[in-house]
């Protein structure tokens, strides 16, 4: 079953959707009980769990402050080491630069390790259509490419899937297998199919974890192998980040790929961690001819002009916060129709997508805070949506640059209702009137209003305010001889 | 960590518009403990809201004039008791960052300083002691999400319930996780506002307990009207009231 989303501008329709499949609600409550378990464990010492977050807190900051001028090195270094660097100011211009190298080397086939990135400016559709064949080798993508689906989390991508579904889609698409829902064997299946594809691709593709400008090294953190495969097999590889994955010295990396594992998977170490600093050398018998590093930007310098929005960049993608959100966990991440879902998708989509797509995100949210609570760099979530709310309902101001779709959220009937309630709270006596009435009105409160009733009753105001029973109460006082 | 001041003589009591129109005895409840602790408490009668609904759905400046308007009725430099962990987060954190860079920003931050949400003061600052002369029962309480992780206050809250020796405090399930009020979220995503309120009650409902008991009447509303229409007996009640009754002081 297909659960691809026709983008977040169709939020409510795609959350309420998954509400409505007991399946899918039951898979991601079970998925994030034991994301949420995993993470718990790994920091079973809140003290050095303060002190990581704050250390990583930092580090991100640190080197945010000085984006431009650690982009420069990372370009110097890489250059220096032999990986190719381009830049992509968004989608089009990342996808026609893959496509160049593509070309250049007459290309088939691009077998790829999980990258969000390349999720996010869809590759494998605009290589579909030049005739080059994307093959996802993560396990989880790989059963989402077979559903001709997109992932539901930025780390566990076919999350949303039970072992059954999974055995399911592989008995639809593959032909030799004996349906079974034994973990290993399903894992196995995948892993053979794959195999092959390894070996005849002509260039593996992959993200980047850490892009250390000091040393020009790309970091690749997995589990699987298969990023391994995709970056040291086929002769060309090609890395793609957004540039807020740059990091100044090799040094800040370990703190942060500490944090990184233990809050996406409750890991301490994942199971591989590459460290990519040039093509294969001379005299080395494996490894690619040609590295390739596409710096891509598509919205990101936006967030970065912003003090307070810069904030947004500091995300290592751990997915701790989805795994944590009461909304992500009840509709999953197809419903936000972002490649980004949950918290973080929230404040960073608005600034790939622009606000017009995105208003109703960033309103999905009970600003309940345990996005915060969790994030490794101390990204303070729930003020961000506050902010991009406040961007969505108002005009820029003259000082500040404005947001893509600032104020497409402004609606005029809202506005009256908002300063029909900023009179009553700066007015005691429109207030108190308004109170007043409501308490008098109580039995003649209607039984239904809008969506607030569709699972609860009415809310019934008692007969006398505060304000009135501490009057009365005052002259009580005051009549006692 | 916050520092708590010595125990005042005067402080204010900052009812929340939600407790004025829907729990007004809670309001009377919660100024009679804090009576009891020896203070004299100051209602103002031009109090109104802290404007939390209108800096959360993202008008700032309205919730300035709001959050300005509350401020200047404060004028004496005594505690400002908030009868919710919620707009108690709102009017010492959120007044802070709203204010920021402001030419009243250190006026705005001493009030702030002065915002104290119910349980937390009578825990920290009165060292209140309280005498269990109720019955037997069992209780589950639920805080809101301001009041855990904005406030730090569901640990102050839990210890006042501690402190009833005939009260067994329940857990419930998730109990940190939201119960889907949100304010205006609730009504902007009414779907998933139902999905998480149902399995809060849910949870709440499993522990059996006697008695609900929150600090904040935003959730409660939440709460009471799905335990209402799902035609349960549970419901919620503030923590002020329970505290008071188990106390003999109603």
């Amino acid at each position: 079953m297909s659960h691809s989303s026709a983008g977040p501008e169709h939020f409510h329709a795609q959350a309420r959707s998954a509400l409505g499949d007991p399946q899918l609600r039951q898979n991601f409550r079970g998925a994030m009980d034991y994301l949420q378990d995993k993470r718990k464990s790994a920091f079973f010492d809140p003290v050095e769990e303060a002190q990581l977050r704050d250390l990583s807190a930092a580090i991100r900051q640190r080197c945010l402050s000085k984006l431009p001028q650690l982009l420069e090195q990372l370009e110097a270094n890489c250059t220096r080491n032999g990986i190719e660097v381009h830049w992509a100011e968004n989608d089009k211009e990342a996808n026609d630069i893959i496509a160049s190298i593509a070309q250049r080397h007459n290309a088939k086939s691009i077998v790829k390790g999980k990258s969000m990135v390349s999720e996010e400016i869809e590759l494998n559709h605009e290589m579909a259509k030049l005739g080059i064949e994307c093959l996802e080798s993560d396990m989880g993508e790989y059963i989402v490419q077979l559903d001709g689906d997109k992932p539901s989390h930025i780390i566990m991508p076919a999350i949303h899937k039970n072992k059954q579904e999974v055995s399911d889609t592989f008995a639809l698409h593959l032909d030799d297998f004996e349906p079974t829902v034994d973990v290993d064997e399903l894992i196995q299946t995948g892993r053979s199919h794959l195999r092959q594809k390894f070996h005849d691709a002509d260039i593996g593709l992959s993200g980047v974890n850490f892009a250390v400008a000091e040393t020009g090294t790309l970091c690749l953190v997995e589990n699987e192998g298969n990023g391994r495969m995709c970056t040291t097999v086929p002769k060309v590889h090609i890395a793609i980040t957004g540039i807020e994955k740059v990091v100044e010295f090799l040094a800040d990396v370990p703190p942060l790929f500490n944090v990184l594992t233990r809050s996406a998977t409750g890991q301490a170490v994942t199971t591989y961690f590459n460290m990519i600093s040039s093509p294969r050398k001379n005299g080395e018998l494996d490894g690619p001819l040609e590295v390739h590093l596409v710096l891509l930007d598509n919205g990101r310098s936006q967030a970065y002009q912003d003090e307070e929005m810069r904030k947004t960049l500091q995300c290592i993608r751990c997915g701790a916060c989805m795994n944590h959100c009461p909304v992500y966990t009840r509709v999953g991440g197809h419903a936000y129709g972002t490649v980004y879902p949950g918290p973080i998708g929230q404040i960073i989509s608005p600034h790939i997508m622009g606000l017009e797509k995105t208003k109703d995100l960033v309103t999905a949210s009970s600003l309940c805070g345990a996005c915060g609570e969790v994030c490794p760099v101390r990204i303070p979530i729930p003020e961000m949506l506050q902010r991009l709310r406040t961007h969505a309902k108002n005009p820029p101001k003259a000082d500040i640059m404005p947001l893509k779709g600032q104020a497409s959220g402004a609606s005029t009937l809202e506005s009256w209702v908002m300063k029909g309630f900023v009179l009553a709270a700066t007015s005691p006596k429109i207030y108190h009137s308004a109170t007043w009435s409501l308490s008098k009105l109580n039995a003649f409160m209607p039984n239904h209003i809008g969506p607030w009733t569709q699972c609860r009753t009415s809310p019934k105001p008692a007969d006398k305010t505060l304000h009135q029973l501490i009057k009365i109460r005052h002259k009580k006082k005051s009549d006692k001889p | 960590m916050r520092i708590y001041p010595a125990k005042p003589h005067t402080v204010y009591c900052y009812g929340t518009c939600l407790v004025d129109m829907f729990d007004p005895e809670a309001g009377l409840d919660a100024i009679h403990l804090l009576e009891l602790q020896g203070l004299k408490v100051i209602f103002i009668e031009k109090q109104t809201c802290c404007g939390q609904p209108a800096y959360s759905s993202g008008y700032t400046n309205e919730a300035k004039r709001v959050a300005a308007s509350q401020m200047a009725l404060f004028t004496e430099p005594w505690p400002v008791i908030v009868l919710s962990g919620s707009c108690g987060g709102m009017m010492h954190h959120h007044y802070r960052r709203m204010f920021q860079g402001d030419n009243i920003q250190s006026h705005v931050e001493q009030f702030c300083d002065r915002v104290f949400e119910l349980t937390e003061f009578l825990v920290n600052v009165c060292r209140i002691k309280l005498e269990d002369k109720g019955d037997l029962t069992s209780v589950v309480m639920h805080t809101s999400c301001a009041a855990r992780r904005e406030m730090n206050v569901h640990v102050t809250a839990t210890q006042l319930l501690n402190q009833l020796c005939n009260v067994a405090l329940q857990e419930h399930a998730y109990e940190s996780e939201c119960c889907g009020f949100g304010g205006t979220f609730a009504v902007r995503h009414p779907a998933i506002s139902q999905a998480m309120v149902e399995d809060k009650t849910h949870h709440l409902l499993e522990t059996k307990s006697v008695a609900l008991v929150s600090a904040d009447w935003g959730c409660l509303l939440n709460i009471n009207g799905a335990l209402e229409y799902q035609g349960q007996s549970m419901k919620g009640r503030h923590l002020a009231s329970f505290l008071l009754e188990r106390i003999g002081g109603k």
